[in-house]
């Protein structure tokens, strides 16, 4: 089944604190999208809210997800429905096993009833798969969630609750930022074989603030985003651009564009697309 | 007035399907405390003429001893308006169809096994456990080992009981310990003898019989020279009681390198003033653990103490307390440091749900001498809503140089991120907030024997529902 999630004109802030204006994005099972922009440009922000962070609040603009309204939906019912999130700053549940917390999120996600919980055996099965996939040290189940995790032990963490979770769109927020670059082809590999054997069941939004990952996970369409919008969109090669040109050459570029334009709207521009405010 | 309490369970009614007293008990005293009664109940239980003058210096005591004014309020208990005595017949005539339906359900949800939940409901005095515990008891035997109620054991066991019997906590200790000394009933007796280890923990729930489900049980617990055995009392199943006030004894004396545990999980029903004295002396290389779960009650004061009187001696002490609407849980500990090279350690978790009130409240004393000792006082509260509060009130007394004493405390709510992080894996609300809690007090739980710890866990589940707003 193909799972498409469609924010249009997002607005969201934190506070009084406007961050997110006028976003538009729509990322479809079977794709990759690499969102990036430097920092402070709103991308967090938006993985935040496509999760429901209830710290941040939507004043504008809607988000569908499998056609519902997600803006709607607890965090919890957006997660059972398929949306994950690798957070950049996984936050730790002392006393709480990684075990028991991925059996019960496994369990909620496939539906089990309020109280029901997947059986040890299917879990264990489940679990041991997915840690020898992903190289995983097998230790880390009987450890608290994320309670005393280097950085890259949280990153790899969150990429095992995704393997486990099964997730049609997963959102990864800096999953690179703080990894050595093994850590990177690791993480890398492990998504790549995600997306390679789900069959076009699985879409990943790639936010970054480095296009370093891009190297080991190839993007289908590539993002780039300055205060709070997305300014300018392309295949993989804006990612080597941006690489040899870096975010000031883009806004250059972009406001060159901007100033170019005539008439307000789209300009399609050396295969990249800019996008125009309205 | 109806009694409030979070698992849905109407008190009144229960009261009501198990009021007819006359019926059910083969003895009563009239209410109140005076001699006449003290000498009554000394009589119907054929005492040594030396207890019964031990309960008359006890009674003394209590009358003289002003009611504590700190701690929680026992200002509000009438002590004129308790029976001090009751005798339950041998078979008590109830039947499980008299058991309202909803504590049925309650156990149900909590999964105790049926014949555990007729004997929880006073229903029947047989318990099935008692054919697993009669082998176990042959066993003990052979070894030596004495497990018997306090009562059994005075008239079996007069010269161990005389011999040990007030020497840890006397009456002048304070009111509701004299209290207990006077009108003491029931409780549990236990000895083992040198370098006998008990692999199993004795369980005064299995082989409980009405006695033991008394209101000021004594409990007396002698470890003999490299012993080791574990105690278990209560459960975690809702205790019902129409008797407003519990007021227990233990004594426990750990002889040189023996080690003692005892744990306690208690859930009285929320009208319930649950005042405890619980004591230990630890001698030479000699360890004392207490783990202590408080649920129920309105109030609960209980602070388990070891004395470490020898050198190598050490004390642990771990305590959970939850309280809920119109719950007051004072537990905490007092760890005594008499002797060089001593060792000990408090940790304790407080849970407060709405518009509870939890705490600790700790000593640790330390006397002149005591050199190379250790103490780390670790207490955590955790509190679920605004209008919860946790109260924490350390007492440290500290006469020697030569020492190590540590104190962490915390107060924390829980978190926004963490409910956000939980629940972004599709854990509905409820549940996170049930993870968290369970995740806080896994330290201790996990002390606890299995099937305390998976009842524990239910339990606070139950406790915690439509927590969340």
């Amino acid at each position: 089944m193909n799972a498409e999630l469609s924010i249009r004109d997002l607005w969201a802030q934190v506070e009084d604190k406007v961050i997110l204006k006028g976003t538009n994005l729509t990322v479809r099972t079977g794709e990759i999208h690499a969102l990036m922009g430097p920092n402070g440009s709103g991308k967090s922000t938006l993985a935040n809210v496509l999760m429901g962070n209830p710290f941040y609040q939507v004043t504008k603009g809607e988000v569908l997800y499998k056609g519902e309204d997600l803006v709607a939906m607890a965090p919890d019912e957006r997660a059972r429905k398929g949306l994950f999130i690798a957070f950049q700053y996984p936050v730790s549940i002392p006393g709480v096993t990684m075990a028991s917390f991925l059996r019960t999120a496994v369990s909620a996600r496939r539906g089990f009833d309020k109280d029901g919980l997947m059986s040890l055996a299917e879990f264990q099965k489940l679990v041991r798969a997915k840690v020898e996939e992903l190289q995983v040290d097998p230790a880390v189940l009987g450890r608290y969630v994320n309670e005393g995790f280097s950085g890259g032990e949280k990153k790899r963490a969150e990429i095992l609750q995704m393997a486990v979770l099964e997730p049609e769109i997963a959102i990864m927020d800096e999953t690179d930022s703080g990894l050595d670059v093994d850590a990177v082809k690791i993480v890398a590999a492990g998504v790549n074989r995600m997306y390679e054997t789900s069959g076009r069941t699985l879409g990943v939004l790639v936010i970054t603030h480095y296009p370093r990952i891009l190297k080991y996970i190839q993007p289908t369409t590539v993002h780039v985003m300055f205060d709070g919008r997305i300014v300018t969109s392309g295949d993989a090669e804006l990612a080597d651009e941006l690489d040899q040109i870096g975010y000031d050459g883009i806004r250059a570029q972009y406001e060159q564009v901007a100033a170019d334009v005539a008439h307000e709207g789209e300009v399609r521009s050396a295969g990249k697309v800019f996008w125009v405010r309205h | 007035m109806a009694v409030a309490n979070p698992l849905g369970i109407d008190l009144d009614q229960y009261k009501y399907g198990f009021r007819d007293p006359e019926d059910t008990y083969a003895f009563k005293s009239r209410k109140g405390l005076d001699r006449e009664i003290v000498q009554m109940i000394s009589h119907m239980k054929s005492e040594p003429d030396w207890m019964r003058a031990y309960r008359l210096h006890s009674l003394g005591v209590f009358e003289k001893k002003p009611t504590p004014t700190w701690g929680g309020n026992v200002g509000e208990i009438n002590f004129d308006d308790i029976y001090y005595y009751v005798k339950p017949m041998e078979n008590q005539g109830k039947t499980w169809e008299e058991v309202p339906e909803n504590i049925k359900k309650t156990f149900d949800r909590l999964g105790i096994p049926e014949a555990e939940k007729k004997f929880l409901a006073g229903v029947g005095a047989q318990y099935e456990s008692e054919v697993v515990y009669h082998s176990l008891r042959e066993e003990w035997t052979k070894q030596g080992v004495v497990f018997l109620d306090m009562d059994s054991a005075l008239r079996e066991h007069p010269d161990i009981v005389k011999e040990y019997f007030g020497t840890v906590v006397p009456p002048e200790d304070n009111k509701f310990a004299a209290l207990n000394s006077s009108v003491w009933s029931g409780g549990s007796f236990v000895y083992v003898p040198a370098g006998v280890h008990v692999d199993i923990p004795l369980q005064a729930y299995f082989r409980i019989n009405a006695q033991n489900m008394g209101q000021f049980e004594r409990t007396l617990i002698i470890a003999e020279p490299g012993s080791y055995v574990h105690y278990v009392e209560g459960c975690t199943a809702p205790t019902y009681t129409s008797d407003s006030l519990h007021s227990a004894v233990v004594e426990i004396i750990v002889k040189e390198g023996a080690r003692v545990r005892y744990t306690t999980i208690q859930n009285w029903s929320k009208n319930v003033y649950n005042l405890v004295t619980k004591r230990a002396v630890a001698y030479r290389d000699a360890t004392m653990e207490w783990v202590d779960g408080n649920l129920g009650s309105k109030l609960t004061m209980k602070y388990p103490s070891v004395y470490m009187l020898e050198p190598g001696a050490k004390a642990e002490i771990l305590s959970i307390a939850f309280a809920g609407e119109g719950q007051h849980q004072d537990p905490g500990g007092k760890v005594i440091h008499a002797a060089p090279h001593t060792q000990s350690s408090v940790v304790s978790k407080s849970i407060s749900k709405s518009g509870g009130r939890a705490g600790y409240r700790g000593l640790v004393k330390i006397y002149p001498g005591a050199r190379g000792s250790k103490c780390a006082v670790r207490c955590d509260a955790l509190i679920l809503d605004e209008r919860s509060r946790s109260d924490t009130y350390p007492t440290m007394e500290i006469d020697e140089d030569d020492v190590q004493v540590t104190h962490e405390a915390t107060v924390s709510k829980v978190s926004d991120e963490q409910l956000f992080y939980l629940m972004s894996r599709g854990i509905n609300q409820d549940e996170a907030m049930n993870m968290i809690v369970r995740g806080f007090i896994e330290p201790i739980a996990r002390e606890l024997p299995m099937e305390y710890s998976v009842e524990l866990n239910k339990l606070i589940a139950l406790e915690m529902e439509g927590s969340v707003g």
